[in-house]
């Protein structure tokens, strides 16, 4: 060794780990006293609840088996579910018609799938959609090719709780677009008829217009004349749902720069062309978080149609809960109808995350 | 301008109407009187430079000549069509005016060619496929080409504001307005946007620039028009202007920018 400064292995201070479990731990849970406790104290709390959780839901539990099995043992009892799947999630389908809605629920998830892609919407997809709309209709309410008719009252489960939050979220997110486009218009009998809407939806809860809808509607109806249950129930979803969207979008119009505006303008485009082009692109695009946070909730709201004696997937579970035999096991229930809610939230917040990804083109 | 057009014939042309002219103008916001009877005609191919104190109405002024603005007394004729509350005759005014602003303002969910041909497409029905051959010629005059298929958050300064007279340009307009187009650029891009500005200039289009760039306005102005406190104060060529302006607060203003 010619060269004297040259450090060697004994001048260098002891090397401290960047990386490694330890300086992991060290910089993520035990980085102050405070975090340390804090540390502990939940190592101490998921130390006394987990293994019995795992015991309960796994080691003691059993799967499929009939209701007496489950009373002489300590673990959970999913057999409530097998045991009960078909009523829990087509309700009172008529017997032997099963099949029906279950096709029906396949192909509106296989066209909501198809239609994640981006680069498939134009306009053939709105024909397989009408196409597949009219075929879910005929499914579910049958009379044509030897099916019997099940009126609409028959629908529940599952089924109906798709339909009514998918329909609801479908109709009510261009009609809020539209609410929200009409409070910020320059007519002030529009805007007024706008706000006048918005705030008088918002002021009620989804339940009262629920109510309203079911019982007080049809008292304005001539005699005779009436209107399904379940579509009074669907308007009434749609109507509150917009509402909130349209306060959504009109935040994200409001934070568009106003040179936007101009540019549209000076190059001659009319209003139409300029929002439908340039302003709204932009503003649902960035309240893509807020809005999906709306559809989450109306998604769950559906559950609220059973103050109307409907029978939506949440109600087909309780009153499975209601059959002597099972009556004691609304834990498992519960869990397995919050795995189902679960598997449709999460799917669309993680595909709008997606889509905020895909849409993102600046810096 | 067309790139068909006879230039020098189009340019020259004795019988031809004023491209603009704005008669006993003014305009207010609530109370404040922010400009009071402004008169200028602006003949084909004219270059005029707009300059003066900050919040003296240049802006204001050149808005209101595609109406972004609008005036409340006098009148405002472009290419023969006045300005009015008619939607139909600001439309039109808007397809023959084109604007480039100082933020740019360009379209930030489209890329640089859709930026180019919306206003084709949808206003002037120009069919897609002849919109972008025309895009695209306009994007190598801006020396741009190769960022057709970038979005424009993509592109420094001084390319979007390119991108920004192209996306004009595409709507083959009869006049330009340029509101003070460099000055929110870095001063190393201000040059390739004045340079194509010049090569517009040199073409005949006609162009009216809000602009503090003395160089730009010696090198292409026809005249200089000075505002101060929403008037117009002075009018002279560029030189004239620079070198023996007639009024104080000409002066003023010149001692404070050069
Ligand atoms: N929308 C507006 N409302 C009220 N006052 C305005 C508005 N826009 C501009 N002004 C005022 O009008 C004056 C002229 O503005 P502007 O035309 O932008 O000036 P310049 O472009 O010469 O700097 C300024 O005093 C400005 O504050
Ligand atoms: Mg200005």
């Amino acid at each position: 060794m010619s060269t004297p400064t040259q450090p060697t292995r004994e001048y260098l201070a002891a090397p401290v780990h960047k990386d490694g479990a330890v300086a992991w731990l060290r910089k993520n849970l035990f980085s102050s006293w405070f975090n340390s406790v804090l540390t502990v104290l939940t190592m101490l709390a998921l130390l006394y609840t987990i293994p019995p959780l795992i015991k309960w839901a796994f080691i003691d539990s059993v799967w499929n088996t009939s209701a007496e099995v489950c009373r002489d043992i300590d673990g959970a009892c999913w057999s409530i579910i097998p045991r009960n799947i078909k009523f829990i999630l087509l309700g009172f389908f008529p017997e032997g018609q099963e099949w029906r809605p279950i096709l029906a629920m396949i192909l509106l998830l296989g066209l909501v799938i198809y239609s994640k892609e981006r680069h498939r919407w134009k306009k053939a997809l709105l024909w397989y959609w009408l196409v597949g709309l009219i075929v879910m209709g005929t499914l579910m309410y049958g009379g044509v090719f030897g099916m019997p008719v099940v009126e609409t009252g028959q629908w529940s489960g599952l089924p109906l709780t798709m339909m009514l939050s998918f329909f609801g979220m479908v109709c009510a997110y261009p009609l809020g677009v539209v609410l929200a486009l009409g409070r910020r218009s320059k007519m002030p009998a529009i805007r007024t008829l706008c706000v006048v809407y918005i705030e008088m939806i918002r002021g009620v809860p989804l339940i009262s217009l629920l109510f309203m809808s079911s019982i007080m509607f049809p008292l304005f109806l001539p005699d005779g004349m009436t209107i399904d249950k379940v579509l009074r129930a669907q308007v009434a979803i749609i109507l509150f749902t917009a509402a909130y969207i349209a306060e959504v979008v009109r935040g994200g119009l409001q934070a568009m720069p106003k040179g936007q505006y101009e540019a549209a303008d000076s190059l001659g485009l009319n209003y139409r062309q300029t929002m439908r082009l340039i302003i709204l692109p932009q503003a649902l695009k960035i309240v893509i978080p807020p809005t999906v946070g709306i559809l989450l909730s109306a998604f769950k709201d559906t559950s609220l149609v059973v103050i109307i004696a409907l029978y939506d997937v949440l109600k087909t579970t309780k009153v499975t809960l209601q059959n002597p035999n099972w009556t004691g096991y609304s834990t498992e229930a519960y869990i397995f109808l919050a795995v189902l809610y679960f598997i449709f939230c999460y799917a669309m917040s993680s595909y709008s995350r997606r889509l905020e990804r895909e849409l993102h083109t600046g810096h | 301008m067309t790139m068909d057009k006879n230039t020098a014939a189009y340019c020259s042309d004795p019988t031809a109407p004023p491209i603009i002219e704005i008669r006993n103008m003014h305009k207010w916001y609530g109370d404040f009187h922010v400009l009071s009877d402004i008169n200028l005609k602006v003949k084909r191919c004219e270059k005029i430079v707009i300059c003066g104190p900050s919040g003296s109405g240049k802006s204001t002024m050149i808005r209101c000549i595609n109406r972004l603005e609008e005036h409340q007394q006098g009148q405002i004729i472009v290419n023969g069509t006045e300005l009015t509350r008619d939607i139909k005759n600001i439309e039109t005014v808007r397809a023959e005016v084109g604007m480039v602003f100082q933020h740019f303002n360009l379209f930030p969910h489209l890329t640089i060619m859709e930026n180019l041909t919306l206003g084709p497409i949808w206003v002037r029905k120009t069919p897609k496929k002849q919109a972008e051959e025309a895009a695209m010629m306009y994007l190598e005059k801006v020396h741009i080409a190769e960022q057709a298929h970038k979005f424009p958050g993509q592109l420094s300064g001084g390319q979007q504001q390119r991108v920004a007279i192209a996306r004009s340009l595409c709507m083959a307009p009869e006049v330009m307005l340029f509101d003070e187009p460099t000055s929110a650029l870095d001063p190393e891009m201000i040059k390739e946007v004045l340079d194509v500005m010049v090569d517009l200039a040199s073409e005949g289009m006609t162009m009216l620039v809000v602009t503090h760039e003395m160089g730009f306005a010696e090198k292409v102005a026809d005249r200089v028009i000075f505002m101060d406190d929403g008037q117009i104060v002075e009018e002279n060529t560029p030189h004239e202007f620079f070198r023996n302006p007639q009024h104080e607060r000409s002066k003023l203003f010149l001692s404070q920018i050069l």
